[in-house]
């Protein structure tokens, strides 16, 4: 084998060895990795199940949220409870499908995940700069598919 | 029989092109440029809508165009290509094909064809509206998933009938090698088969829960199965033009081949790691615990050491190469380069876009990253430099010499121009739009979305520069599938009588003699199921008793 060739092949194999360590250091170490809720639910029986019989916005604590919502074609169910917050509210967003799969997408922000059928989905995020927050859905799910959206508000 | 085999072989040679060969290769690829002719437009009018500027009539739906349009280019430009490939390079360099093999790749034809014709009916009829990925518990009409049935069991055909041309082949040549491109055949084979797996038992569970036989069905165990295939598909497409790049460009710009280990090495590499990638497509999913997902960024991040060694491989061959021909400094052998010859063009702009579409792939396959633009219009950018440039324009370049040799025709000069121009304005087209994608992706527009503003939202309308680039990128790229759609035709059927090289590259002088491991399939076969099975026996099992859905139509 060629020198350079070894090189580029040492190089190579680091690259992809630092990529894993840094996407590892920062998922275990700092807690930044994505959206894995393990918690399944009836999909037929959405309505009835705890919490999602009451979605809407809950306060846990001091700047702290819960919104339990419900992705449904083609709307995001949150009981009607309009998404206001104080800058620097911390907030979960506990979800499900009662239909096809949707997405839960905020853009400008990092929060990005599957809501499926049949299990409970949660991502947390605090919210420091004020503004309007777009939330869409980013995964196909019918005809209404690009209507799907919804926003949060941050004062 | 050895000696009979060596004087077919003779005799092949001198003939030149089997006709009945040909009539294979032939048919495989009218189907594939018929597809992209079709497809392309298909994109234009997506393309068009989701720029604002065209408004589709009330009868087409936006979400069946890009179904037709994902089919048409993802699963019959692609696996029609490549089978009609791959069937000529095994009769080319394995001495012809053998009637039985024949025959079964044209039953194999047919089954795909009438499997088309069944899942398209009902997607005309707008009930199929699912996408190429019909994720569970969206269910279509039962006929679009028989369908689908007929065309995997097509492509099985094909697969099957490779494998007994190889072994016929194998057993006739002891303790020789498989050439080079029958190699690369091989493992396109070995992960058709294997990777359609997947799907087949996914389109096995819906076909009965579609009819009401079965009442729910699991949509994670669905989407993941539907991952087991749909990464390792298109992995499949990108495997072929390598093919192309480590065995035909070498040849097309006059020199030899890279390292003959190396380049089995990368196929072998390939072969076993492609099938456990396709879960990064799942790393923002729920039910699926962290650290299963972190061996998975794992598995998808070594894709990318196979492909730095096929980038270094081009790269050494182009310089020797170029050297040989006398360039002096550290870069003068790109001036040696047969910039002019379309055989060399396309799969170069091919592997150049690999450089970025590669590094965008390993950040889709990062944990973090991947959040930022999961199902964003960043991986709509993404597959259109893979699969659009990478991929499209390698078969382009392949089509410029193949089609007329196994038609008896020739390459002409002033065909060769069209071919130039062609390649130029597709990058140019492709190029657009995939950066717009890209950027506008970053910014959180979502895939798979028609025309929308979300009611005037502000973010939403900060969006809309960038995708009228998808309409300009969109309008280029129609130009030039149109004439690329006609220079095969034209290839195949007007171009002027005479006979056309298949460059095959030799290998490199002095080279070390390639070790007889790279030949034991089975171990390979092997230690590829033992991969696939760390990745998926945890979450599949997993799955097992988790609640499922009723069917839905939501169009």
């Amino acid at each position: 084998m060629h020198r350079h060739e070894k090189i580029w092949l040492t190089l190579s194999s680091l690259m992809i060895i630092g990529f894993l360590v840094l996407a590892g250091y920062q998922a275990f170490a700092l807690e930044l990795g994505p959206p894995s809720h393990k918690e399944t639910i009836d999909p037929q029986k959405v309505d009835e199940t705890a919490p999602f019989n009451e979605p809407g916005v809950y306060q846990t604590g001091e700047n702290e949220y819960e919104v339990v919502m419900i992705g449904q074609v083609f709307s995001f169910n949150a009981g009607g409870d309009e998404l206001v917050f104080p800058a620097g509210s911390t907030v979960t967003f506990t979800m499900t499908s009662k239909d096809v799969v949707h997405g839960f997408q905020i853009a400008g922000t990092n929060v990005n995940t599957m809501v499926m059928p049949g299990y409970v989905q949660k991502v947390t995020q605090t919210f420091d700069s004020p503004g309007e927050y777009l939330i869409l859905c980013n995964e196909y799910c019918g005809s209404g598919h690009q209507l799907m959206a919804s926003t949060i508000t941050i004062e | 029989m050895a000696l009979a085999q060596t004087i077919k072989e003779k005799a092949n040679n001198a003939l030149g092109v089997n006709p009945l060969d040909a009539k294979i290769t032939k048919s495989y690829f009218i189907v594939t440029f018929l597809a992209l002719l079709i497809g392309g437009y298909l994109g234009l009018i997506q393309g068009l809508n989701r720029a604002g500027v065209f408004e589709l009539p009330s009868w087409l739906d936006y979400y069946q165009v890009l179904t037709a349009h994902g089919l048409l280019l993802v699963l019959v430009f692609s696996s029609f290509f490549t089978i009609g490939y791959f069937y000529a390079a095994m009769s080319n360099t394995l001495g012809g094909l053998l009637p039985k093999v024949r025959k079964m790749v044209w039953i194999g034809f047919s089954m795909k064809i009438v499997g088309f014709v069944i899942a398209v009916i009902p997607l005309i009829m707008g009930d199929a509206n699912v996408m190429y990925t019909f994720y569970p518990p969206m269910a279509a009409s039962t006929w679009y998933y028989v369908g689908l049935v007929f065309i995997v069991l097509g492509v099985w055909m094909a697969a099957f009938g490779a494998f007994i041309q190889v072994a016929n082949w194998r057993k006739n040549h002891k303790g020789q090698h498989l050439p080079i491109l029958s190699y690369f055949a091989t493992g396109v084979f070995v992960l058709l088969f294997f990777g359609t797996l997947p799907v087949a038992i996914e389109v096995f569970m819906i076909i009965p829960w579609t009819l009401g036989w079965i009442e729910t069905l699991n949509s994670m165990l669905a989407r993941t199965l539907f991952w087991a295939f749909g990464h390792t598909l298109v992995n499949i497409w990108y495997l072929t033009a390598v093919s192309a790049w480590y065995v035909i460009v070498p040849k097309v710009i006059g020199g030899r081949r890279f390292s003959d280990v190396l380049t089995r090495v990368v196929v072998m590499v390939l072969v076993i790691l492609n099938i456990t990638g396709g879960f990064h497509h799942q790393i923002v999913d729920p039910a699926i615990s962290e650290p299963v997902k972190f061996m998975h960024v794992f598995m998808s991040l070594s894709i990318g050491f196979p492909s730095l060694m096929t980038a270094y491989a081009m790269f050494a061959v182009f310089e020797r190469t170029g050297r040989a021909k006398g360039a002096k400094g550290l870069f003068g052998f790109f001036k040696k380069l047969p910039w002019g010859d379309v055989r060399f063009l396309a799969p170069f702009i091919a592997m150049a876009a690999f450089i970025p579409a590669g590094a965008g792939g390993i950040v889709q396959t990062t944990y973090q990253l991947d959040q930022v633009i999961h199902n964003s219009l960043w991986v709509v950018g993404h597959f259109h430099l893979t699969l659009g440039m990478s991929v499209a324009l390698t078969f382009f370049g392949i089509s410029y010499w193949l089609i007329p040799h196994i038609s008896g025709r020739v390459l002409t000069k002033k065909m060769n121009k069209v071919g130039v121009i062609t390649t130029i304005i597709w990058t140019i087209g492709m190029s657009t739009m995939s950066i717009a994608m890209h950027l506008v992706g970053l910014l959180g527009s979502p895939r798979r979305t028609s025309y929308t503003t979300y009611g005037d939202n502000a973010t939403a309308l900060g969006w809309d520069p960038y995708l009228i680039f998808l309409a300009v990128g969109g309008t280029f790229l129609i130009v030039a599938v149109t004439m690329q759609a006609y220079n095969a035709f034209h290839l195949m059927f007007l171009a002027p009588k005479g006979e056309e090289e298949f460059p095959i590259a030799e290998e490199e002088e002095n080279a070390s003699k390639t070790p007889f491991w790279t030949e034991r399939w089975s171990r390979i076969i092997l230690i590829m199921l033992v991969v696939v099975a760390m990745a998926y026996v945890i979450p599949l099992v997993d799955f097992i008793g988790d609640p499922g859905s009723i069917p839905w139509r939501t169009w």
